[in-house]
């Protein structure tokens, strides 16, 4: 731990920002020769595979200009160090994907070092981090895979130079994704490790919502994607046992979970698949009709999931949601409940009181079957949690899940459509996370020049930028999480080499 | 000179016992003695034995292992396979219990020793033929775990001295509610089932299917459910074991009697799951975009339904594009054709986004881009109805799949309705077949339905050999067909092309 706050000293000290700071370490690499080789191979290497993979025809010569451009840019700047943190001139007509904006972003404001110690385990470099693929999606939706970068100045060098609208993570690959080509057998280039993963999107539940739908989101249903962290997350812990789980916005209409303990990381993707399939309850298409089927008596996941989704199907989907207003809608309903003479009174009922609400006809539904005869109560039960299930258990997109290599965009990068940062989730003030006050690309940039308006004087210690702005909390609550991760990880590792000793 | 230095460093490290000692050692080579009917296969074997036993316990056990296979392919029951291997295996691959006092017990488990041995060199050297291998194998271990009785079983998975904990007697009180609830409602009584308490990883299957509980990280198995575990544990040795051998197998000093034998056995060890070909197109039928509305009649119901969902909201999911796509590819349209149909399909987007996000993954299932494994192998195949049954089935909004087992039984009848099946024999004898897991046979029913006449006329004719008229396990098979009988008439005035086509299958 104290090796950790030694390196992170001179980093702040005297240096005005991080951009700056950045820039002086460029400077120093540039004196390591190897090191500008390994870059300009880096470049070929692209070139190279933009011919292969046949992906980017009208590439080649546009990449070369805007490099040498990026080149002089930060050339520029760094002669212009002196001044503190110049404006950046952001009006309220520049939009996210301003290649302007985002540099400006990627610069100041993305936390490169806690991505990379994130993915790195340890304060100095490993193959966890420099076998790792990166995949970059670039300003014109060209997608370049098999990235890897040795430190995180390389990766945020070369996402400057590239600008790229997003950024994906992919597994450790057993030797050096740039490297795969090189190899004699291809065998031996694999993907080793990567956090389990869980896509949760709210277009799964389009067929369930009614207040919005495709890409549209409002905090009505962001409640679904609450539920379903609450569900998952606990399964995750409490079952599984793993600690380090990190929650992320998606930028959009969905939340991503990271598992990032050591031996979620090393899972292949059998255990993968069991896992999946142990949290999944909802199943079927469009057309398979009833999409729960889970054994009696409950299994205890099942049941303490249920017993946490209970409130929310009372307020967030009957209250808010309001799925069986209208005639057609309550049908549905109807096809879910197994006793046919009380669907026949209940349709009766609905049919002369259209418009009735969700809850009222919920309620109805135990109230008519006091008075049905021959009803037979357990099924009547059993149906009802089934569709208190089918109405609130989470929808994973479960192929994202199951395999080892499959790649997810990166924390804190800016969602293209909505300028959204795809912050962190503090899972612990879970029911405050309102996806519509995340701060945008824009806000936050306005936010740095307002904060030097106001008290640019005071230079007591040197802030850096993401301090000034509403980012703070989401970084702050990231670099707690990578802290206790990397923690855990050096205790393993001081573990095992222990052991080892007693082996000898 | 590094070589020497190498040899010198490795020899220290690897032997055991110290060189200079090493020619007095006794050899280590001798018969095994097999104690248990069951085998871990963890001693490979070391005595000699004939070339011809060699091959010939091989094949046995290669016939025993690829029917085995076959029968995961045709979407059987356990039980179903285990009555079915019986007769196979008491023929090729006999093994008699340690009670049966027969003589044979020992020769009987050397070979099924040494048979499994020879088929791990076969088929350790491709990543393919070892999962299929270690797949197969874990099936026949499975089939005569069940098989044995249960004191030579108990006896045989306390020989294996596996790592498992047992629950004490406080710990199963204090969980028993979410035991019996994990357990589906049993055992009645806690005391009447023992508990283990392993890593969950130990039991991947029973914890997809939420058969057991699971507490920080640790699996609560009943007793009852040993057989996976004891499976897990095998498959998982013989994973590691085949990696290894895959490893040392460039570096083994063959003999070289034997290199040809096991190059033999490996290729013979084919999939029935064979990759329709697409290089035979009909002959005279007009594939092309514009034509696939008039085609899609003899499209199966899956892909038809794909057709339906396309035709009604404009788009399909990536795997309902992925299905259809193949399935076009193997009927025989080209990459440029299927471009146009997907753009004209997808009617409700931009040309930019149809360049930008759809394009891309149909030239990549032709083969046209992509990494050069995939151009060389001109893209995907198609897909049979082994992997549209039993991967990745649909989730919500998605299309794909197959109707007969992804529909729930109301709305396979509206579907089937809607495209003309009519027949209420045939769509009880469909709800029938769904109901017993038999999806092929339901599509098949259906097909033979649709082509009663045309069918009955060319077995009448003797124009169609047997092979053709087996069961469809392949929705191109199922076009194919389709489209012959359909044009029955035309083919056989237009010329004798078709027919030469025709016998060329049979």
């Amino acid at each position: 731990m104290v090796k950790e706050e030694n390196t992170e000293q001179p980093r702040t000290e005297g240096s005005v920002s991080l951009v700056d700071d950045a820039i002086k370490q460029d400077i120093t690499m540039a004196d390591v020769e190897a090191m500008d080789e390994n870059v300009s191979n880096m470049k070929t290497e692209i070139k190279g595979e933009v011919k292969l993979e046949d992906l980017f025809a009208d590439m080649d010569s546009d990449e070369e200009f805007s490099s040498s451009n990026i080149k002089s840019q930060d050339l520029k700047s760094s002669g212009s160090q002196e001044e503190p943190s110049s404006p950046i001139h952001i009006g309220p007509l520049s939009r996210a994907s301003d290649p302007e904006v985002m540099r400006s972003f990627y610069q100041r404001l993305f936390p490169w070092r806690y991505l990379f110690q994130w993915l790195n385990h340890s304060p100095t470099p490993t193959t966890d981090f420099g076998h790792r693929e990166f995949a970059f999606t670039l300003q014109n939706d060209a997608y370049l895979r098999y990235q890897s970068f040795p430190t995180s100045d390389l990766l945020r060098k070369d996402v400057l130079r590239l600008m790229p609208s997003r950024f994906e993570i992919g597994p450790v690959y057993s030797t050096n994704p740039r490297d795969r080509k090189t190899l004699r057998k291809s065998s031996a280039f694999k993907p080793i490790a990567k956090e389990l993963c869980f896509d949760i999107d709210l277009t799964d539940y389009d067929d369930i919502r009614t207040c919005c739908d495709k890409a549209n989101i409002c905090i009505k249903c962001w409640q679904f994607i609450t539920m379903a962290i609450k569900v998952v997350d606990v399964a995750l812990r409490d079952d599984f046992g793993f600690k380090h789980i990190m929650w992320v916005y998606s930028g959009r209409r969905g939340a991503h979970a990271w598992v990032c303990d050591k031996k979620a990381r090393l899972m292949d993707d059998q255990k993968r698949r069991a896992i999946a399939g142990y949290l999944e309850v909802i199943k079927g298409g469009a057309q398979s009709g009833k999409k729960v089927t889970v054994k009696r008596p409950l299994h205890p996941h099942v049941a303490r999931s249920l017993e946490t989704l209970k409130s929310h199907f009372q307020t967030d989907i009957l209250q808010d949601q309001d799925p069986w207003e209208t005639d057609e809608k309550f049908d549905l309903l109807l096809q879910l409940l197994p006793d046919k003479t009380l669907n026949d009174a209940l349709r009766k009922k609905w049919s002369s009181a259209p418009g009735r609400a969700s809850a009222l006809k919920w309620a109805d539904i135990d109230a008519l079957a006091k008075t049905t005869k021959g009803l037979n109560p357990t099924a009547l039960l059993e149906a009802k949690q089934d569709i208190v299930l089918e109405y609130t258990y989470p929808r994973l997109d479960i192929e994202v899940s199951k395999h080892l290599n499959h790649l997810l965009k990166s924390p804190f990068v800016v969602h293209p459509g909505t300028g959204r940062v795809c912050v962190p989730i503090n899972t612990k003030a879970l029911e405050e996370f309102d996806p519509i006050g995340v701060p945008t690309v824009t806000e936050l940039l306005k936010e740095i020049d307002e904060w030097a308006a106001e008290d640019g004087e005071s230079e007591g210690k040197s802030i850096q930028d993401w301090e000034k702005t509403s980012l703070k909390p989401y970084v702050e609550h990231f670099r707690s999480f990578v802290l206790s991760l990397m923690k855990d990880e050096r205790d393993f590792k001081v573990k095992s080499e222990e052991t080892d000793v007693m082996d000898f | 000179m590094i070589r020497q230095d190498i040899s010198r460093v490795d020899a220290k490290r690897r032997t055991a016992l110290h060189h200079s000692k090493k020619q007095f050692a006794a050899p280590a080579y001798k018969d095994l003695e097999y104690k248990h009917r069951l085998n871990f296969y963890i001693i490979p074997p070391t005595a000699d034995i004939t070339l011809e036993q060699f091959e010939q316990w091989a094949i046995d056990r290669l016939r025993v292992l690829a029917e085995l296979e076959a029968c995961s392919f045709r979407n059987k029951t356990p039980a179903e396979t285990a009555a079915h291997m019986k007769p196979l295996l008491d023929k090729y691959l006999p093994l008699s219990a340690s009670t049966s006092g027969s003589s044979a017990v020992q020769v009987e488990r050397q070979k099924d020793h040494y048979s499994h041995f020879i088929l791990r060199l076969a088929f350790a050297g491709t990543e393919d033929l070892r999962r299929r291998f270690s797949r197969a194998e874990a099936m026949l271990f499975r089939i005569r775990f069940q098989a044995d009785d249960a004191r030579e079983r108990s006896a045989f998975v306390d020989s294996l001295s596996l790592d498992w904990e047992t629950v004490g007697e406080e710990e199963k009180r204090g969980l028993s509610e979410e035991l019996r609830a994990s357990g589906g409602g049993y055992p009645k009584r806690i005391e009447d089932e023992s508990y283990f308490k392993v890593d969950w990883e130990k039991v991947p299957e029973l914890i997809e299917g939420r058969k057991v509980l699971l507490r920080a990280g640790k699996a609560y198995v009943p007793g009852r459910e040993q057989l996976s575990m004891v499976v897990a544990e095998f498959t998982q040795l013989l994973d590691k074991a085949l990696e290894l051998t895959s490893r040392a197998l460039p570096r083994l000093d063959e003999d070289d009697r034997l290199t040809p034998i096991l190059a033999h056995l490996s290729q013979n060890f084919t999939t029935p799951d064979v990759a329709y070909s697409t290089n035979a197109p009909l002959t005279g039928a007009d594939i092309s975009s514009r034509n696939v509305d008039v085609l899609s009649a003899s499209f199966p119901l899956c892909m038809q339904h794909l057709h339906r969902s396309l035709r009604r909201d404009s788009h399909l999911k990536h795997y309902g594009r992925l299905q259809y796509t193949l399935f076009l590819k193997g009927i025989g349209l080209n990459l440029e054709e299927c471009l146009i149909f997907w753009r004209q399909g997808f009617n409700k987007i931009t040309d930019d986004t149809f360049n930008k996000e759809y394009r891309y993954n149909v030239r990549h299932a032709y083969g046209d881009v992509g990494g050069d494994s995939n151009r060389r192998g001109s893209g995907y195949s198609p897909f049979s109805c082994q992997r549209i049954l039993t991967e990745h089935p649909p989730g919500p909004g998605e299309a794909h799949g197959c109707p007969y087992r992804h529909f729930s039984v109301e709305n396979l009848t509206n579907l089937l309705t809607a495209v003309g099946v009519r027949d209420s024999d045939v769509l009880r004898g469909v709800k029938e077949d769904k109901e017993k897991m038999k999806y092929h046979m339901a599509c098949n029913r259906v097909f033979e339905y649709a082509h009663k006449q045309e069918l009955k006329r060319v077995k009448e004719d003797g124009t169609w050999g047997a092979s053709q008229l087996e069961t469809i396990v392949h929705p191109n098979e199922y076009f194919k067909r389709s489209y012959l009988l359909r044009n029955l008439g035309k083919k056989t005035e237009s010329s004798g092309d078709g027919d030469g086509d025709v016998k060329m299958e049979g």
